[in-house]
């Protein structure tokens, strides 16, 4: 059954232990979203290298549910070394092979949160350094 | 009920029975009671008299009535807890839907022909069921709505913009729903008021024993609208008794209370609770989507301006100018939903035939049971009243390890729970002021319906404790 796959083993490991959560002290761009529906909330901090517009680390923070933190962890973990146009490129399909599921509508919010926030920082995002 | 007062031939028979010396109180209550009456006492209302009863309602024959409840979900038997979200329909209600659209569709209050002049009495023959099922009084008080949300809109349309001014205060509580606090937010940032909250204490109750209540009254308040029902805690607010207190305290501060969560539960009688406006909504209460009521004293809505305006709500047109149609029709722009106003009143007509007494016990009952069997689930804290009369059938929760850190993530919670038939709502619930308050980001939150039984709460734990050993908490 599709919907079991959200609580496979290696999800519910990245939600317990998540990788690349944390916070960086000055970072060129961050956003952060919540789904009003859930209570949901995720936020992505970059550094970037420049000249070459390459992502040197992102980090994201937040709380709920296992989806949308699990998707929030992996996505921090393939940005790492991708360039902001590579980034800014990546679409819906592209989260779903990352995080390896397939989500029902109503928790296909979850799973797409931490994109919606990538978009927000690369488009809208709070440049740090203006600040 | 009792034919009363007797006929001629009851009187004598009365009278006769009764000739020698009066039975004393310890003569049966009946024999009692009808030599009080023979006397010319009242009698009091049967239900009085008969002794308290254990509900017999017959669950599984009142669920017969909701095609629904047959289907599975994931395979499994549905199990339908999101009642305070929208309840499900009986086919009572489905059927009186198609046979209007199937055999007198048209359009009301227009024309002369046969299938109008059907249609709009169904239509205010629908008003007429809802007024005497809450106890209106006259029928003309009811108006029909989209919504509980579009009721409240309006009174801070018509009334709100009218009478509330720079300085104001209007006294909301910390329970409300957002449809009952953002039309405030949005009145009170363009004419310049302010809003107040009643806050709740650590049981959920609202903080209103005397003199608390007093405190949050001034000379500047002009309206208190407040929640019958929380939707979130399950709460019942003693509004009756807020309303005498504040009618005492100044007469002409207005009152406005949510119904929407309450009435399709208790059995509500707006004449006795004494409102100034109440609203309610169709889909809660066993009705269509789209049909929601609003109740008011006739005089407001005399006073009041229409807030839509349009087709039906008028009397004469002329290129500049309109008079205002009678009410309730003055606040009924446009063709209205008649379907659903017709769906509604089958609703009411099924909620009668069960009797909102009967409805109010067995999901008393049911809330009790549930509440013992929620609190026997370890790491699961439960917000609101514990005790189930001072609740209805809505029980928020979620599953906390220490120190009320969430475990489970409601969302993944009710994931789980869904995969096994159990439907239940998560997330802000329509309340976020009130979530923060209790401190939880976002609850799962169970709601019964008449038609909910204790094996279903027992589906509910099962699947609980299924989604506890998915995130290893046992």
């Amino acid at each position: 059954m599709i919907e079991d796959q959200l609580y496979r083993e290696t999800l519910l490991e990245i939600y317990k232990n998540p990788k690349n959560r944390g916070e960086i002290a000055s970072p060129d761009i961050e956003a952060r979203l919540d789904n009003p529906l859930c209570g949901d909330e995720v936020r992505i901090q970059l550094k970037i290298q420049n000249p070459k517009s390459k992502i040197q680390r992102a980090v994201f923070s937040g709380n709920g549910c296992v989806i949308s933190q699990a998707s929030a962890s992996l996505l921090a973990g393939y940005l790492e070394g991708k360039t902001l146009d590579e980034a800014k490129k990546l679409k819906s399909d592209d989260i779903l092979k990352i995080i390896g599921i397939n989500p029902s509508p109503a928790r296909l919010g979850c799973a797409l949160l931490s994109l919606n926030v990538l978009k927000e920082a690369l488009f809208n995002g709070v440049q740090s350094k203006s600040r | 009920m009792c034919n009363w007062p007797p006929t001629r031939l009851g009187m004598s028979l009365t009278t006769r029975l009764f000739a020698s010396p009066p039975p004393t109180r310890r003569a049966t209550n009946f024999v009692y009671l009808v030599y009080l009456a023979s006397r010319g006492y009242n009698l009091p209302p049967m239900e009085k008299v008969t002794t308290k009863q254990k509900t017999l309602l017959d669950v599984q024959k009142i669920r017969a009535d909701f095609p629904i409840l047959e289907r599975e979900i994931h395979g499994k038997p549905l199990v339908y807890l999101d009642n305070a979200a929208t309840s499900q329909k009986p086919r009572q209600v489905i059927k009186a839907i198609s046979d209007y659209y199937e055999q007198y569709n048209a359009n009301v209050h227009r024309g002369v022909h046969k299938l109008t002049e059907e249609a709009t009495q169904a239509y205010e023959a629908a008003r007429k069921k809802v007024a005497n099922f809450v106890n209106a009084g006259d029928a003309r008080q009811i108006i029909f709505t989209r919504n509980a949300t579009e009721a409240i809109n309006l009174v801070a349309y018509a009334w709100g913009r009218k009478n509330i001014k720079k300085g104001d205060e209007i006294l909301l509580t910390e329970m409300e729903h957002h449809s009952n606090l953002v039309p405030w937010q949005m009145l009170a940032k363009e004419v310049g008021a302010k809003l107040k909250f009643i806050p709740i204490d650590q049981n959920g109750e609202l903080r209103i024993k005397n003199p608390e209540l007093r405190n949050y009254l001034t000379p500047k308040t002009k309206l208190v609208a407040i929640t019958h029902v929380s939707n979130v805690l399950g709460t019942i607010n003693p509004v009756k008794q807020i309303i005498s207190y504040i009618k005492d305290y100044r007469s002409n501060i207005k009152i406005l209370v949510d119904g929407a969560q309450a009435v399709p539960h208790l059995p509500v009688s707006i004449q006795n609770i004494n409102p100034d406006f109440y609203a309610f909504t169709g889909h809660k209460m066993l009705g269509p989507t789209g049909i929601g009521v609003l109740y008011a004293k006739k005089e407001l809505l005399k006073e009041m301006d229409p807030f839509l305006t349009g087709g039906d709500m008028v009397l004469r047109v002329d290129k500049e100018k309109a008079t205002w149609n009678y009410i309730p029709w003055k606040f009924e722009a446009g063709t209205p939903n008649i379907a659903g106003a017709i769906g509604l009143g089958a609703a009411v007509d099924h909620l009668s035939s069960i009797g909102m007494k009967n409805v109010r016990e067995h999901e008393k009952e049911l809330t009790s049971y549930a509440l013992g069997a929620l609190s026997k689930v370890k790491n699961l804290s439960i917000y609101g009243p514990r005790d189930e009369n001072k609740r209805i059938g809505v029980i928020p929760f979620n599953i906390a390890r220490e120190k009320g850190k969430v475990a489970i993530d409601p969302h993944d919670l009710v994931s789980i729970l869904d995969l096994e038939g159990v439907e239940v709502r998560s997330g802000r619930l329509c309340a976020e002021p009130l979530l923060n308050r209790l401190g939880a980001e976002s609850a799962a939150r169970i709601s019964f319906q008449v038609y909910n039984t204790k094996d279903e709460v027992d589906k509910l734990t099962n699947a609980i404790e299924k989604a506890k050993k998915i995130f290893k908490l046992i």
